[in-house]
């Protein structure tokens, strides 16, 4: 589903150029559930934002379930991340001024979507994540692993082919923590693919696939748990 | 993004601050409340200053005559006669003959008095009422009787209101009241109620003029006003052989000429409101820059989630379109309320333009979108990576 091959990401040039990523190579299945791990500036925000589309690479190609996204515009990039991709980042990110339950149509909006039909995928995805209850609270009336709950709903909710998340667990405390990786796991057990970055050992473990990165390198990729 | 959904979330994000948006919006109340205010106010002095000319009859049409020197003459039997023979256009004629002098009641000497020589005809031609006594008649005229009609103003000031049969002096004659005239303006010394009507066939001793040199017309009807003019103006070329000689102006000239005026200045004053428009629409860009700059974050997210630029773009320029159009509706609010309260103090008829209502609601809301544009385009352009790490 995903194919990553000799992708470079080069910030600068000349002398003073940083090879954030140097020829990562990379596939991923459907239903594989993957950690990449690597220390504080090794790559692997670059890494994600280019599986996430936020960003295209320098050079390689990168297929995302057939297409090639490496070379696409602005516009192209948003429409793909808005139909193939759930993001849940380290900071939640959801919207504060919006109620829970329009923070997770939000991704439905942009695509177009009804609003009755918008409002049933809403509370669909909020009751996955045992908030439905929630639903018309702001999102600073939750706490943070509510709120990382919200924002798992919010990728959930456009039914996307990967969930890709950026330290999920990295603004928790570790009881909470435990809870939000769980509730991946089980989501990985219904068939989303999930893509993780973090840079803590104990956590990349509970994934089925750990690939480490170094200086912009992979330098393993091995089975994680099982 | 449906429109509706970028306007509900404008007026989410408006009300979230809204003494901001409140500020923001000033400059557009006051600027669209101005618009109307001075429009209005144009339009309500114009219609009353219409009809006190109305009132003055737009029948009337000035002649005068400058031929002096000429060996040609028109005298008045000549303009009877002319009259008489277009009576179809022409209804009623008089002399008038201005006086220079100072009345003398008693001992009072009055300065600012105007006296003018007419004949019986003149008190139809100015539609004037009497509120005592008669007006000058055929035989005054021709007799040269020294009776006169006086204006409201002199009658209460130096006849304590009751100067029929009573006398005063001009140049040291003595001539007789017959009438008193109804109130025109506000009976003040120097106002249209500061007046002396008498026999032209005396002002003419008086001033010393040989020949009388303007006549009051009065036309059939409003649609005669200009016929005439060519007619009285035929006539004249035919004595004169030069059409400097006289001049031929209608009343309803002057109207035009107010009219235009009237015109010019509400483009000045709507011109001034309008730069207070445009400052308001600076402000609202300035505003919205802020904003954009606040939600960096926000706009990261939401690019992150698959909003495309025009979705962002939408965002921003429906809420710059709603706040200014908000102000604009504020401001018409305001300004309609405005008007009726200063047309009423002003003691002027009210009347609020439409028009200047929907221009301004138009103008306002395209200033919004205006200046909305470019911090919104700036929001569209930003990288979703920066956006999302901005804090
Ligand atoms: N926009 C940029 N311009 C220049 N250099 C960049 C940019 N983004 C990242 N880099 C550099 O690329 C390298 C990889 O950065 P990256 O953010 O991917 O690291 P990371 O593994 O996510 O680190 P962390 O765990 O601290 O988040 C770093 O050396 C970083 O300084
Ligand atoms: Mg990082």
């Amino acid at each position: 589903m995903i194919e990553l091959k000799d992708i470079y990401k080069i910030y600068g040039d000349g002398e003073g150029e940083i090879r954030a990523l140097d020829g990562v190579s990379l596939n991923i299945s459907g239903g594989e559930f993957v950690a990449i791990v690597g220390q504080s500036g090794s790559g692997k925000s670059t890494c994600m934002n280019i599986i996430g589309c936020l960003d295209v690479p320098t050079s390689g190609t990168y297929r995302l379930n057939g297409t090639d996204v490496s070379t696409m515009k602005d516009d192209e990039l948003a429409a793909v991340r808005n139909k193939m991709i759930g993001f849940i980042f380290q900071q939640y990110n959801l919207i504060p001024k919006l109620t829970v339950k329009e923070n997770v149509e939000l991704p439905l909006i942009y695509r177009g979507m009804p609003a009755k039909e918008r409002a049933k995928r809403a509370m669909e995805a909020l009751e996955m994540v045992g908030l439905a209850d929630r639903c018309t609270k702001m999102p600073s009336m939750l706490s943070g692993g509510q709120q990382q709950r919200v924002s798992i709903a919010r990728a959930l909710a456009g039914n996307p082919s990967l969930l890709l998340a950026d330290e999920p667990t990295g603004a928790l405390d570790s009881k909470t923590g435990r809870e939000v990786l769980e509730f991946l796991k089980k989501l990985n057990e219904q068939g989303n693919t999930i893509v993780m970055i973090t840079h803590d050992n104990e956590i990349a473990k509970e994934a089925k696939r750990i690939v480490r990165i170094q200086d912009g390198k992979i330098i393993s990729d091995e089975k994680g748990r099982e | 993004m449906g429109i509706k959904q970028a306007f509900s979330l404008a007026l989410k994000s408006l009300m979230t601050s809204k003494m901001r948006s409140f500020l923001t919006m000033l400059g557009i109340i006051i600027g669209v409340a101005a618009v109307i205010i001075l429009v209005s106010l144009v339009n309500g002095f114009k219609s009353d200053m219409l009809t006190t000319f109305e009132d003055m009859g737009l029948n009337l049409i000035n002649v005068n005559i400058f031929a002096r020197g000429s060996n040609r003459q028109v005298d008045v039997e000549d303009m009877y006669e002319f009259a008489e023979e277009n009576s179809d256009y022409i209804e009623y004629i008089s002399p008038t003959v201005t006086v220079q002098a100072a009345p003398k009641f008693g001992t009072d000497t009055a300065e600012s008095t105007s006296i003018t020589g007419v004949n019986e005809d003149y008190v139809y031609i100015q539609n004037y009422e009497l509120t005592s006594g008669r007006f000058l008649q055929y035989m005054d005229v021709q007799t040269r009787q020294k009776s006169c009609v006086i204006g409201s103003y002199l009658a209460e000031e130096y006849f304590d209101g009751n100067p029929v049969g009573q006398s005063f002096k001009i140049n040291g004659s003595q001539f007789d009241v017959v009438g008193v005239l109804e109130e025109q303006a506000d009976s003040t010394e120097g106002s249209a109620d500061d007046c002396i009507y008498i026999p032209y066939t005396l002002a003419r001793t008086l001033s010393r003029m040989g020949t009388v040199s303007s006549y009051i017309v009065y036309a059939r009807d409003k649609e005669l006003v200009d016929p005439t003019i060519t007619l009285i103006k035929n006539y004249l070329y035919g004595i004169f052989s030069s059409d400097s000689a006289y001049r031929v102006m209608a009343l309803a000239q002057i109207v035009d000429t107010v009219n235009e005026l009237m015109g010019t200045l509400t483009v000045i004053l709507v011109g001034i409101a309008g730069i207070s428009l445009l400052v308001g629409g600076i402000g609202i860009m300035n505003i919205m820059l802020v904003s954009v700059t606040e939600r960096t974050r926000e706009i990261g997210i939401r690019k992150s989630i698959g909003a495309k630029r025009s979705a962002i773009m939408s965002q921003f320029v429906v809420e710059a379109a709603t706040t200014s159009a908000i102000g604009g509706i504020i401001g018409i609010v305001l300004g309609i309320v405005a008007s009726i309260v200063v047309c009423r103090l002003m003691g002027i008829g009210v009347s609020i333009s439409v028009l200047s209502i929907i221009v301004a609601f138009g103008v306002s809301a395209g200033i919004g979108i205006m200046f909305g544009y470019f911090p919104a385009s700036k929001a569209s352009k930003l990288n979703p990576i920066e956006a999302l790490r901005h804090d």
